[in-house]
């Protein structure tokens, strides 16, 4: 279809000189001219909107029905119904597959087209110095995340996040999004990390930071965090113009943390976990803006069915962006607060904990950072760990980062430890942007 | 007795206060709301959409449009938009997906009728042949999206954003095609008086921060010898910076055109070097104040290149 048009621009284009010579001189030639322009402008539009429609079929992330319809929908101005059973679209699919057939190389293009976004990200650690209450490796290749992204049909996109360590793999994150329910709810099912504050909602390689603050290894789980199989749903709430507000309710299996301490652990299959967020967000201007959100997380602990963790949190960003120099200059002042209570033999353990930090944006490749961390451990409340850490960030491009940061931690019962850690991250592929 | 009366007649005044505030918000939810990635499209949609309809950019005209904020605040106006209109070409993958998919507005979603990439209407120059990969830098594999700096993409786009709108509000689609007529021959009218003042400089060779001119290039027959960036989204390093001054001295080029949200100390240091003009164009409507629609955007870019063009005679 698009083929035979495509022709017909290119016989009319080739035909029309012909034309002109012959009615040229029994014409006068200036309007002759001028409306012969006129057309070849016309099928130069012609021809450039038909470009314009390949190019989008070829492109299409979507699958080849959603995208030809696009396409074909718009001369014929047909609703967008079951796109299977509608013969032009069913046509257009196989005009793309005879292109598969008949061009070779273009076709594969296309064919790839429906590939998910695929991304690797290499997360290479190195750790110098003295630290005896919880040591880490010399050298590791700390982990490299798998990213497989796409739209899966006109109503929900899936990401996939597979994270190696050097051995073993685990599934970080694996879900549906639905992004076309009713009413302006947004749905997810699968394995994710849950909305529990900010940190637990980030990746490794989006940190600003070569390790986790204390309070999340202690009492939020440590990296693997609240990160757990179950749904969520969110929507954006009514509220003043001015204000963003959101709303998240999720329910898992109820396992998270890390193997050997988990944080919430399922021993029997009524176990579940439950996570609620509500976040607000306003701009304070149009450079700067403000970000608080309230958390809660209950599960069983490790100790059994009856035996209840509680997590409530704050979190609080302030982000600084000057929008003439955004590639240069930024500020990410933020803050969480965590309190845990943790029930286990003899009795409540009330434990608590926050960081600060700030994130300065030096010039286009350099950021400098610190942070304050305080904990208590959740199963001795008594017990606290403090910490400061300073942090200098390359990035060489967008797509690959060096970081170095000193690290100081004051153990419970006055145990320094002075370390230094050196990162280095690279990015291949196409890896979907985080949200913010 | 009496209270039931006065209940009564409050819930049949409530009832016509709500239908009172109803019948207003449904003539105005006539308009369509349509919602674009950048101030350009935004212009461009004001041209032909008129009072049908309410247009908003999320980026500003003065911020680089591969850098922007996913602000939480965008979702507010994502959510109700019956239309998104983006550049394409992968201008806005670094924030744009994440923003659709969380605005929980179906009629947007990618493929969904009310998600239109704007690209596919403009003529698209610097499409990459052969294999693309990153050591290119942040190259974009579908072409340059900077296209709508021609004004024959931008009567293009105009007239693929009119059809679209009169596809979603057919009762309107005459407005629509009468707004682009008019639009079309304003545009005519401009192009022609562009044209001839851009004249005298066709085939001046200029330099460019970032590869953001092709189309404008093309259009007025300029020729864009070099770039301040070695590579695109790669900040100028020492040796190319080197390079492109002794090439500007070679090619006796003397215009270095910055985008507003670039540094300016690398381009002024070749400035000095090669006794060029050092000038702030402006990619996008918006860009600057008095620069608030497609025409104005051309104006203000072709006076600059003019008085740029006489002082390096």
């Amino acid at each position: 279809m698009r083929h035979t048009s495509l022709f017909a621009v290119l016989t009319v284009l080739l035909a029309s000189p012909l034309f002109a010579q012959q009615s040229a001189p029994s014409r006068p030639g200036q309007t002759d001219n001028a409306a012969l322009l006129e057309k070849i402008r016309e099928l130069e539009d012609r021809l450039i909107s038909l470009e314009g429609q390949v190019r989008i079929l070829k492109s299409q992330q979507a699958p080849p029905e959603a995208g030809a319809q696009e396409a074909t929908a718009a001369p014929q101005g047909q609703p967008p119904v079951a796109p299977t059973t509608s013969p032009t679209s069913a046509a257009a699919t196989a005009v793309t597959q005879q292109q598969a057939i008949a061009l070779g190389g273009a076709g594969g293009s296309a064919a790839k087209a429906l590939n998910p976004d695929i991304s690797a990200i290499g997360d290479f650690i190195s750790v110098a110095g003295h630290n005896s209450v919880q040591p880490s490796p010399s050298l590791e290749m700390h982990e490299s995340e798998l990213g497989f992204q796409a739209i899966i049909d006109p109503y929900a996109r899936g990401d996939f996040f597979l994270s190696f360590g050097e051995e073993g793999v685990n599934l970080e994150e694996g879900y549906i999004t639905f992004t076309a329910l009713p009413a302006g709810f947004v749905a997810r099912v699968g394995k994710m990390r849950s909305a529990f504050g900010k940190v637990n909602t980030l990746h490794n390689h989006v940190l600003p930071w070569v390790d986790r603050p204390l309070v999340t290894n202690s009492l939020v789980g440590g990296e693997d965090g609240i990160d757990d199989a179950g749904v969520s749903i969110q929507r954006i709430l009514p509220a003043p113009k001015w204000l963003f507000l959101e709303a998240t309710g999720q329910l898992f299996r109820g396992d998270s943390g890390s193997a050997q301490s988990p944080l919430f652990k399922a021993s029997a299959q009524s176990d579940l976990s439950a996570v609620a967020h509500l976040r607000s967000y306003k701009d304070i201007t149009e450079s700067t803006n403000l970000d608080i959100g309230l958390s809660y997380a209950r599960g069983h602990n490790d100790l059994g069915t009856n035996f209840l963790t509680q997590l409530y949190g704050m979190d609080a960003t302030l982000r600084w962006k000057p929008l003439r120099r955004s590639i240069y200059h930024s500020f990410i002042g933020r803050s969480e607060f965590i309190w845990s209570q943790r029930r286990q033999f003899p009795f409540e353990q009330r434990a608590f904990g926050f960081y600060t930090s700030g994130d300065y944006q030096l010039g286009r490749r350099w950021f400098v950072g610190g942070r304050y961390d305080h904990s208590d451990r959740p199963e001795t409340a008594s017990l606290t760990d403090n910490g400061a850490s300073a942090v200098l960030t390359y990035w060489p491009s967008e797509f690959s980062q060096v970081r170095g940061q000193y690290r100081f931690t004051r153990y419970a019962g006055n145990l320094d430890a002075h370390e230094l850690l050196m990162q280095v991250m690279f990015s291949l592929g196409a890896h979907g942007a985080h949200p913010f | 007795m009496k209270n039931h009366t006065f209940v009564r007649y409050r819930v049949i005044v409530t009832l016509g206060l709500l239908m009172a505030g109803f019948l207003p918000s449904r003539a105005e939810a006539k308009k369509l709301n349509v919602v674009t990635s950048t101030t350009d499209m935004a212009a461009l949609t004001r041209e032909v959409g008129g009072d049908k309809v309410n247009v908003e950019a999320l980026a500003r005209g003065y911020q680089d449009p591969h850098f922007v904020e996913a602000k939480p605040s965008f979702l507010l106006k994502l959510r109700q938009a019956d239309l998104l209109i983006s550049v394409g070409l992968q201008l806005e993958i670094g924030w744009l997906p994440p923003l659709i998919t969380q605005s929980g507005n179906p009629k947007i979603q990618v493929g969904a009728p009310g998600y239109l990439d704007a690209s596919q209407f403009a003529e698209i120059l610097e499409i990459p042949q052969g294999q693309v990969t990153r050591a290119m830098g942040d190259v974009h594999p579908l072409g340059n999206p900077h296209y709508w700096l021609d004004p024959d993409n931008g009567r293009r786009i105009a007239r693929g954003i009119a059809n679209n709108l009169a596809e979603m509000d057919p009762s309107d689609g005459a407005y629509f095609q009468q707004r682009f007529e008019d639009f079309d021959k304003r545009l005519t009218a401009a192009e022609q008086k562009w044209d001839e003042e851009m004249k005298p400089y066709r085939g001046r060779k200029l330099v460019t921060y970032h590869r953001s001119f092709p189309n404008f290039a093309k259009h007025f027959g300029l020729d864009v010898i070099g770039y301040v960036e070695p590579r695109p989204g790669i900040p100028p390093t020492p040796t190319h910076t080197l390079e492109l001054i002794q090439l500007m001295k070679r090619e006796n080029c003397r215009v270095v055109l910055v985008e507003p949200y670039f540094d300016l100390k690398t381009p002024q240091s070749i400035g000095r070097e090669t006794g060029s003009q050092v000038v702030v164009y402006l990619p996008s409507v918006g860009g600057e104040k008095g620069v608030d629609n497609y025409f104005q955007l051309f104006d203000y870019d072709i006076g600059l290149l003019i008085k740029a063009f006489n002082a390096t005679k």
